[in-house]
């Protein structure tokens, strides 16, 4: 099955305090997928089937008069697409994984 | 990404803790969390040694078929998670009958033992091309020649193990001058427990390719236990086993050697335990694993079907052929002979 980086970015309008929780939900889906490279980024390596899931669970949770929300895929996958500088603390779930 | 290849988790630091946190798997020691991966990026997790693993975690991972298993801090396999019976009962119904009649038995033996010799062949002859003949290596090398010119021959599988057996002895009586580093030794195959770095290594490797058979045969809705080479124990996956010997010399013994000869390995991975069981260290087992999951990603053309296709894949490729041909979908079993 193919698989697709995206990333996904948000911001969420927190004056209230429903829309700290908004975020905190917003955060914790996109941990489902992927894994946070910088405050409100994530980086998902994703079948099809698994990004249309993400993203139908994180419209049930953004209001869409306060809050935005991007997903950008990465065609050709992101060591084409990407250039980091500074801190990364990027991991490839792909890479050997031993603890 | 088919999910016969996705990404084994192996944990070997000891008092490492494992827990689900929504969908991920979270890695903890000593309440620092190490890491969290998504659950969907793995397809399982072995864990050696002193490593916990909560109860939802290991729900998680029956229900979405995630393998499981647990090894000694050393390596030899302990157990593993069963979920609930998958896989095709009729197949299993075929896998019995195959072993219920003597001539499928001998023909399957034979086919793996073939393979075993075949494969076992390259790993000498290419030692002979690299560097010459020695006199252990040119008689291990006509001993294989023998045996697979007798093994047409043999009419019980008894007669098969003796060949193999006489094989397999002729080739660890030759290992040793396989080894390009003075650094180690090798007098001869020895297990539980290892008396040396290199039968340590030869040990943890195999062990590794064994959960990867299993979890290939279980793939396919064959029983792992259900063995045609290997005689039925409780306990004992012989089919696991039977599979192992297509891969043994050629992807576990190549990549021992190559760990050595490269000085990827050195005696500082090995630790000496009381009773002279010499066993990996820690760091020696995560340099293993990595090379052993590095080697999982490359890629060969296979000998039936002329494509590349990844390590990884080949034994869920050998695992498929032999479903079909127990289920009469196919004449012969094509093992998996290297080039």
């Amino acid at each position: 099955m193919e698989r697709l980086d995206v990333l996904v970015t948000y911001d969420v309008n927190t004056i209230s305090e429903e829309g700290k929780a908004r975020l905190a939900r917003v955060a914790k889906v996109c941990k489902n997928y992927g894994q946070r490279v910088q405050m409100s980024v994530f980086e998902c390596r994703v079948t099809r089937a698994q990004l249309e899931e993400m993203e139908a669970k994180l419209l049930k949770v953004i209001e869409p008069d306060k809050d935005s929300l991007r997903i950008y895929t990465l065609v050709g996958g992101r060591d084409k697409c990407l250039r980091t500088h500074g801190q990364d603390r990027y991991q490839d779930f792909d890479d050997p994984l031993v603890i | 990404m088919t999910s016969e290849l996705l990404n084994t988790l192996y944990i070997q630091t000891q008092g490492v803790y494992l827990r689900l946190e929504g969908d991920t798997l979270r890695i903890q020691h000593e309440e620092v969390t190490l890491r969290n991966v998504p659950l969907h990026h793995l397809g399982g997790v072995a864990a050696f040694g002193n490593v916990l693993i909560s109860p939802f975690l290991l729900h998680r991972c029956a229900e979405e078929g995630l393998e499981v298993s647990w090894f000694t801090e050393s390596g030899r396999f302990q157990g593993r998670l069963a979920g609930p019976v998958s896989g095709n009962v009729l197949l299993r119904r075929a896998q019995h009958r195959a072993l219920d009649n003597p001539s499928s038995t001998l023909y399957l033996a034979g086919r793996f033992v073939e393979a075993k010799l075949k494969n076992s062949r390259l790993v000498l002859q290419r030692a002979v091309r690299e560097r010459g003949e020695t006199e252990a290596l040119s008689a291990a090398l006509a001993g294989h020649e023998a045996a697979l010119r007798m093994l047409p021959q043999a009419r019980t599988v008894d007669e098969v193990r003796g060949l193999e057996g006489q094989a397999a002895s002729a080739y660890f009586a030759a290992f040793g001058d396989l080894l390009l580093s003075g650094e180690f030794r090798f007098d001869g195959r020895n297990k539980r427990p290892p008396r040396d770095p290199v039968n340590a290594l030869l040990g943890f490797i195999y062990a590794l390719l064994t959960t990867q058979c299993t979890a290939a045969l279980e793939g396919v809705g064959l029983d792992p236990q259900v063995g045609f080479l290997h005689a039925l124990r409780p306990g004992r996956n012989a089919l696991a086993l039977d599979l192992i010997e297509e891969f043994r010399a050629w992807w576990g013994d190549r990549l021992a050697l190559a760990l050595i000869n490269r000085k990827q390995v050195t005696s500082k991975h090995f630790e000496e335990r009381p009773g002279g069981a010499v066993l990996l260290s820690e760091e020696g087992r995560k340099e293993v694993i990595v090379a052993f999951q590095k080697r999982r990603q490359e890629t060969v053309q296979h000998p039936l079907f002329k494509e590349q296709v990844p390590i990884g894949l080949l034994p869920h490729i050998q695992a498929r052929l032999l479903a079909r041909y127990l289920r009469g979908d196919l004449p012969e079993y094509p093992p998996f002979i290297g080039k």
